[in-house]
């Protein structure tokens, strides 16, 4: 089964064989070897299906920019992932690895009738065959297309990892550790600038690691990485950081960074993340992404065993594996040549060196023949044959532009090289400008947007020597700008293969190019005549070609197929590159996580949880609780065997009837001091605040400029120039910002100081018939009687000892008191105040039994029954406008012509012409049911509850010109009927009079 | 994520401590009560939304609180300059030809 691989070479652990599964067949593997490697040791090539056609596939490069061997990786329940790149992902034992995208197995797939059906499926062909009728798009086309859709299967169950998240910040940033990066590094390094530099595989080193023959200061490459490596690991200042891909370039040198922590470790050690996001912000960045090769476009290039001849070298020299006995090589490049001796030089027998160029390099060819190597310059390649392993290459020759007669050679793997890309992903992120260079045919960096440098092949440099001279430099200049004495030293290189070519569009042939299948996007199965056809088709712009035949848009986002299909596009439509120019290139530059893009955002710690001092006593007593805002409160108190609307009808005739006690704590509380807080006051809130005495309380009001309501809450004078202000829970923050809004840069005179006292007081509300009665005797230096501590009082005073503001406040309608006291002594106040209160039938209650109680009476809750769009008028509160206050925020703007005119939607009260039932918050009304569709929409429910002390269903709602339609009988559409409602003009369902608020029972 | 001058702690901090605050120079009316429907309009949601230089409000909210004003190029999105709440805006022309 090891045939594939050559002993006592490359960087794999021979002594320490992995073991791993790949679709249930267990396989041996190296320590060193990724999953493609070791699969290819094992001489499996056939590692996927593709998209669209189902078409047997196989590895085609060694990195990160594969799009065929896409493999589901587990490491047990809910650890499964999708689309792992077999190229990347390092093998570990017990790896177990399944081919994705075929069915019933990888050899044999039904779907690959898709390959038989081809010209349905051409370029744009959603588009054309998805058409009519309209009728099978939700029943036939969409559930078809779901289904066929996507490669892999996304997990179905919640990610069992820990995903973590930091942020850095470096003088010197470089990406990419091959040579070009490591001398940037070293250079930068070794004159104390910090430094971190980070490479995507796990093990530094580049294309040195693909190329051992080297030779640099005098040593042998890898003798020389080594070296290096010890150096910077001995750097203080340097941190090296392999596994990690630069993903994202933002703003002023900000570089996302995702970090692989685990997925390469068998066991890895408890708790520990998977992958880091790291935000690293550098004052240089030094981009060293090198050049990625590019296939060639013939038909039938995508065959399992087709794949890159800088990738066959890579699995030679790097993972010790022969992809093949008898390789035929396909080139426009002097690179695959050499991929071709070090094959020879290693006892592989290549077939064949196939060559676009009429004349290729003499030294080559001679070392080429010399090796034994047939050379056919001048040819071109027509096709290939086997079904899921490629046994013989079509060559022709050329000759005045002619394709000849074709011959077939035997062989068991094409390497293929159309030339190489420079890496500008990153330097595309900061919305650099790009220049096309027309002797290379590529684009290179041009305009810069940032402090960046690129060094290397990135910008089109060839050969291992141009790298390392070109990172120093890089890595010199980077740190002197950030204020390092840094020279760049020179490295000497021997046994460097620097060379030439050229890059073609599709290879000519003698057939039907209609009929080829020459592949530009393996993944996403994007031919050229794809490409042809959409630019025939009307499609002038790249971006256009690009989303029509959707080249480029698979997992690998065009790292191999962007310049193919631009030069093929630009062919078409008898333009140069440029003109026609490049897609844009987005982050992420390989695909990332949702875990290390959500960090620590997840479970308990997906966001901030706010809890009160009392929610600790709520979660004992096995409160149920709801989010609002980011606070965590109390919904409701079941007892045992009581479900929600038996626990709600209870915490509601408590309160009703004996006493509630209710933690209001996350009550948005600001206070308003200084001598001009009365002024400011006046003018934040509609009400009227000077003539407001001591010790007393107002319903405050609070719009936007705009006239619509934003918040509301009470307000206690508690001196001249100091005012306790409270809002609604989640209106905190917005209140506060807007309050200092004002202050700041509108009345900068006024002498006001505000202080968000939120998390300050523990605040318990007692409400009902008996509050004063339990309250009283705690409560030191304050007569509580309804006649010395009427409705709407506050003051200080001592309660349970404890320093407190007491306010006479309801928000029930009953008999009610809001207690104050320092967060930290909430919760043994809340204790003491439930023993006392035993024998007056004291009840917790929480949210919802305040919704309901609130709802009888009609109290609005801004954000549930007002949305941004009422008026104080449309929610039937003009009677907190102070009517003679000159001005305050918003007053203007309720004299608008469209705040004052007719059909505005006004909040009324509404009643089901049947008690028992409760209306759907959220429910549309209409005036008649029976009205053809879409109907006229007249307004909406705010709030529907099942109110216990009226013993049916309450509800209010917004409704077009709703106080006039008072008694009126309208209907809410829902799936199975319309349930006719009564409007009543009033929203005060219960205790009308407000006799409740003041009851006057005997103080003990 | 930008950095970001706080012209009032004078330091270059990561935009995660501050908050937008709309375009700046629109100061409210003295006396609302005084102006037309049309300049109250004009002053609650006409706003210049330019491709260029647009001065704009900014608070340092998970910092020092303050309001303060600064030019940003918003085609690069690069701060031109920051300065404090009730100074002059400053010279567009002479910051925008600096930003190329």
């Amino acid at each position: 089964m090891t045939s594939h691989r050559l002993p006592n070479r490359g960087r794999v652990d021979h002594a320490r064989p992995v073991r791993f599964s790949f679709d249930g067949r267990s396989y041996q593997g190296l320590a060193g070897d990724t999953l493609a490697s070791a699969l290819l040791a094992n001489g499996v090539h056939l590692m996927g299906r593709s998209f669209k056609y189902h078409r047997p596939r196989g590895v085609v490069s060694a990195g990160s920019d594969e799009p065929n061997a896409l493999m589901g990786t587990s490491r047990g329940p809910r650890r499964f992932e999708p689309n792992t790149r077999a190229t990347i992902q390092e093998l570990r034992d017990g790896l177990e690895a399944t081919s994705q995208n075929r069915w019933p197995s990888l050899a044999f797939d039904f779907g690959a009738i898709n390959d038989r059906l081809g010209s349905l499926f051409s370029a744009g062909f959603y588009y054309k065959t998805f058409m009519w009728p309209r009728a099978f798009w939700d029943r036939v086309y969409e559930p078809v297309i779901r289904k066929a859709a996507g490669l892999g299967v996304s997990p179905s169950e919640p990610d069992a990892d820990r995903y973590a998240s930091r942020f850095a910040h470096v003088e010197v940033l470089v990406v990419g550790a091959g040579p070009a990066g490591l001398a940037a590094a070293l250079a930068a390094g070794r004159c104390g600038a910090s430094v971190m530099l980070v490479d995507e595989t796990a093990e530094p080193g580049g294309s040195l690691l693909s190329e051992p023959s080297v030779t640099i200061d005098g040593r042998p490459a890898w003798d020389w990485l080594a070296a290096i490596l010890a150096e910077l690991a001995a750097l203080p200042n340097v941190t090296i950081m392999p596994r990690t891909t630069a993903i994202g370039y933002y703003h002023q040198n900000l570089i996302g960074l995702a970090q692989r922590l685990t997925d390469h470790l068998a066991a890895p050690p408890e708790g520990a993340p998977r992958e880091r996001l790291w935000r690293v912000r550098a004052g240089q960045v030094v981009l060293a992404q090198g050049a990625l090769e590019k296939p060639l476009v013939f038909d039938g290039n995508d065959r399992p065993g087709v794949m890159l001849a800088g990738a066959a070298q890579t699995y030679l020299n790097r993972y010790s594996v022969k992809i093949g006995d008898r390789p035929a090589i396909v080139t426009t490049h002097d690179s695959a040549w050499f991929a071709a001796f070090d094959l020879a030089e290693a006892g592989v027998k290549p077939a064949a060196i196939v060559d676009l160029r009429a004349s290729v390099d003499p030294a080559l060819a001679a070392r080429a023949r010399a090796l034994g190597i047939e050379v056919l310059p001048g040819h071109t390649v027509t096709g290939t044959s086997g079904r899921l392993r490629v046994q013989s290459l079509r060559v022709n020759r050329i000759e005045n532009g002619k394709v000849g007669a074709a011959r077939e050679i035997a062989c068991d793997a094409v390497l293929m090289c159309g030339g190489w890309t420079p890496s500008l992903h990153l330097f595309s992120h900061t919305r650099g400008s790009l220049t096309w260079d027309g002797e290379l045919k590529a684009f290179l960096p041009g305009e810069k947007t940032e402090a960046v440098q690129i060094a290397g092949a990135g910008r089109g440099l060839w050969g291992i020597a141009a790298a390392l001279d070109d990172g120093a430099s890089a890595g010199a200049a980077a740190a002197r700008v950030a204020g390092h004495d840094a020279t760049a030293q020179g490295h000497a290189v021997t046994v460097d293969r620097t060379g030439s070519g050229i890059t073609c569009k599709e290879l000519p042939t003698d057939r039907d190019p209609a009929r080829a299948k020459a592949f530009i996007d393996f993944q996403n199965d994007v031919t050229a005549k794809d490409i042809r056809l959409a630019v025939r088709e009307g499609m002038r712009s790249i971006e256009h070609v690009k989303r029509y035949t959707t080249n480029g848009m698979a997992t690998d986002q065009g790292k191999m197929s962007n310049l193919n299909g631009l030069m093929i596009a630009a062919d078409a439509l008898g333009q140069e590159a440029p003109q026609v120019g490049l897609t844009t290139f987005r982050p992420p530059y390989t695909p990332t996580s949702f875990g290390t893009l959500a960090g620590y955002h997840q479970a308990a710690t997906f966001e901030v949880t706010r809890k009160t001092p009392i929610d600790p006593w709520a979660q004992a007593q096995g409160a149920v609780f709801e989010p609002v805002a980011l606070w965590r409160r109390a919904w409701y108190f079941p007892k045992p065997g009581e479900d929600r609307h038996a626990a709600v009808n209870r915490e509601c005739r408590a309160v009703r009837t004996a006493v509630g006690i209710f933690d209001a704590s996350t009550l948005g509380k600001i206070e308003v001091v200084g001598p001009d807080a009365v002024t400011f006051l006046e003018r934040m809130y509609t009400n009227p605040w000077a003539k407001l005495g001591i010790g007393r309380c107002r319903y405050g009001l609070l719009l936007g400029e705009d006239g619509f309501i934003r918040d509301d809450g009470v307000i206690g004078r508690l001196s001249e120039g100091r005012f306790h202000v409270t809002t609604t829970t989640g209106g905190a923050a917005r209140v506060l910002n807007m309050m200092e809004d004002y202050l700041q840069t509108e009345w900068p005179e006024l002498k006001v100081w505000l202080t968000s006292t939120t998390e300050q007081w523990a605040v318990i509300a007692l409400q009902g018939p008996n509050a004063r009665k339990l309250l009283a005797p705690f409560v030191e230096g304050l007569d509580v009687s309804e006649a010395a501590f009427p409705h709407m009082s506050v003051a200080e005073c001592t309660v349970a000892g404890l320093p407190a503001r007491l306010f006479r406040v309801s928000f029930t309608g009953e008999l009610g008191f809001e207690i104050n006291v320092p967060a930290r002594h909430g919760r043994a106040l809340w204790e003491k105040l439930m023993a006392a209160g035993q024998p007056y039938g004291i009840t917790p209650y929480g949210t919802e039994a305040m919704h309901v109680l609130r709802a009888e009476k009609g109290y609005i809750i801004v954000g549930q029954d007002t949305d941004g769009t009422l008026t104080p008028d449309d929610a039937g509160l003009s009677w907190a406008i102070g009517k003679a206050k000159p001005d305050f925020v918003g007053k203007r703007s309720l004299a608008r012509p469209d705040m004052v005119a007719k059909g505005r939607k006004q909040l009324v009260g509404l009643l089901t012409d049947d008690p028992k039932t409760v209306l759907e918050e959220g429910a549309q009304i209409v005036a008649d049911p029976h009205q053809p569709k879409p109907m006229t929409m007249l307004g909406h429910v705010t709030s529907a509850y099942w109110s216990e002390a009226l013993g049916r269903s309450i509800a209010m709602a917004v409704i077009a010109d709703g106080r006039a339609r008072d008694g009126e009988t309208l209907h809410i559409p829902m799936p199975d009927r319309a349930i006719p409602v009564r409007v009543v003009r009033s929203t005060v369902f219960y205790d009308p009079e407000g006799a409740r608020l003041s009851l006057r029972e005997e103080t003990p | 994520m930008l950095l970001i001058r706080c012209p009032y702690c004078e330091q270059d901090l990561p935009e995660l401590e501050f908050a937008y605050a709309g375009e700046a120079h629109i100061a409210r009316p003295q006396d609302p009560s005084s102006v037309s429907d049309e300049e109250w309009r004009d002053f609650l949601f006409i706003r210049s939304n330019p491709r260029g230089v647009h001065v704009e409000r900014w608070r340092h909210v998970n910092g020092c609180a303050r309001f303060f004003n600064a030019a940003r190029e918003t085609v690069s999105d690069r701060f031109l300059a920051t300065y404090k709440a009730g100074e002059p805006r400053p010279d567009i022309a002479s910051l925008s030809g600096e930003a190329r």
